[in-house]
């Protein structure tokens, strides 16, 4: 029987890939982006589970909201990403330095 | 091994697998697809859950919003992506470490975690049989009446990111002649139009 735990071995596995992802691919912004797609994916995985498990539905409201979330910041993510591109004709993380930050 | 069981191994290697193709893929736009073959088997798993709304809602934003728009940027964009893996072979080890001792980590967890003694006592909304209250009429209920306040916050979140991005990617070209509509409306055959009496034999 497939119980909780097994839930939260995919998402642990799912949430280490998305930081793997992150730190493989550290020049290239659109991968980073997927990459935290995935974690927030491990994270609603983690809500709906543990949801599923004690009977409580608030997990999946909370869900919801993380995916409101993840879609906001998708679409900020990528029209900066446009932006940037615009000005500068490239997408390597490691150019983004106009601030001297 | 019931169907179930076999349905969540499968979506679980599936969803596993295609995470790990997403952040190795040579292409982007195969890193797009794989991405969206993970959410399809996140929703299934969703769904072996019993949370079929939020599997749908997944399947719906995901796969019909943010995936699409992700592979409209990656199409729209003239980068040269063999150029930006060219050191990725460098970051491997440093990846692979902090992967391995993240999920170390997070094992330690697994082994030793257990439910608090009141937490069956504490749950805020207990979910009604499924028999009587399906999934979506129960998270319904609980969204429009209990959480309304973070539902419209949530909804506002969605205009801001919206806004924001109308903002930053709309440029204003002055070189392209665009309708002025306002001009057009205003205009009336008295300034539009001049006649002039020219006498026979004469020019202007």
């Amino acid at each position: 029987m497939v119980g909780l735990e097994h839930y939260l071995a995919v998402a642990a596995a799912l949430f280490v890939i998305g930081i793997f992802g992150i730190f493989l691919n550290r020049k290239n912004v659109i991968v980073i982006l997927m990459s935290i797609e995935l974690m927030l994916l491990a994270v609603n995985i983690n809500f709906v589970a543990f949801s599923a498990h004690m009977g409580d539905l608030v997990g999946q409201v909370f869900t919801m909201f993380v995916l409101t979330v993840a879609a906001a910041e998708a679409a900020i993510g990528l029209a900066i990403l446009v932006c940037f591109f615009r000005t500068r004709g490239t997408i390597a993380v490691e150019d983004i330095n106009v601030m001297k930050g | 091994m019931t169907v179930a069981d076999l349905a969540f191994y499968f979506f679980a290697i599936v969803a596993v697998v295609a995470a790990l193709l997403v952040v190795v893929a040579r292409n982007p736009v195969h890193s797009v697809l794989w991405l969206i073959l993970t959410f399809l088997s996140a929703a299934g798993m969703f769904v072996l859950m019993g949370a079929e709304f939020v599997a749908m809602l997944l399947v719906i934003v995901y796969v019909g919003a943010v995936a699409v728009l992700f592979l409209f940027v990656v199409m729209m964009l003239d980068v040269d992506f063999a150029e930006l893996r060219a050191g990725m072979a460098k970051y491997v080890p440093i990846a692979g470490l902090i992967g391995v001792v993240i999920l170390m980590q997070l094992t330690m967890v697994f082994g030793s975690w257990h439910m608090a003694d009141g937490a069956e006592a504490a749950r805020a909304a207990v979910t009604p049989d499924a028999a009587e209250v399906h999934n979506t009429k129960a998270l319904g209920q609980l969204i429009y009446d209990q959480y309304i306040y973070l539902f419209q916050a949530a909804g506002l979140i969605l205009l801001v990111a919206m806004i924001g991005a109308i903002v930053l990617t709309l440029r204003h070209r002055t070189y392209v002649k665009r309708q002025d509509v306002l001009a057009q409306m205003y205009r009336d055959p008295a300034s539009a139009l001049e006649l002039k009496d020219i006498k026979p034999g004469q020019g202007l």
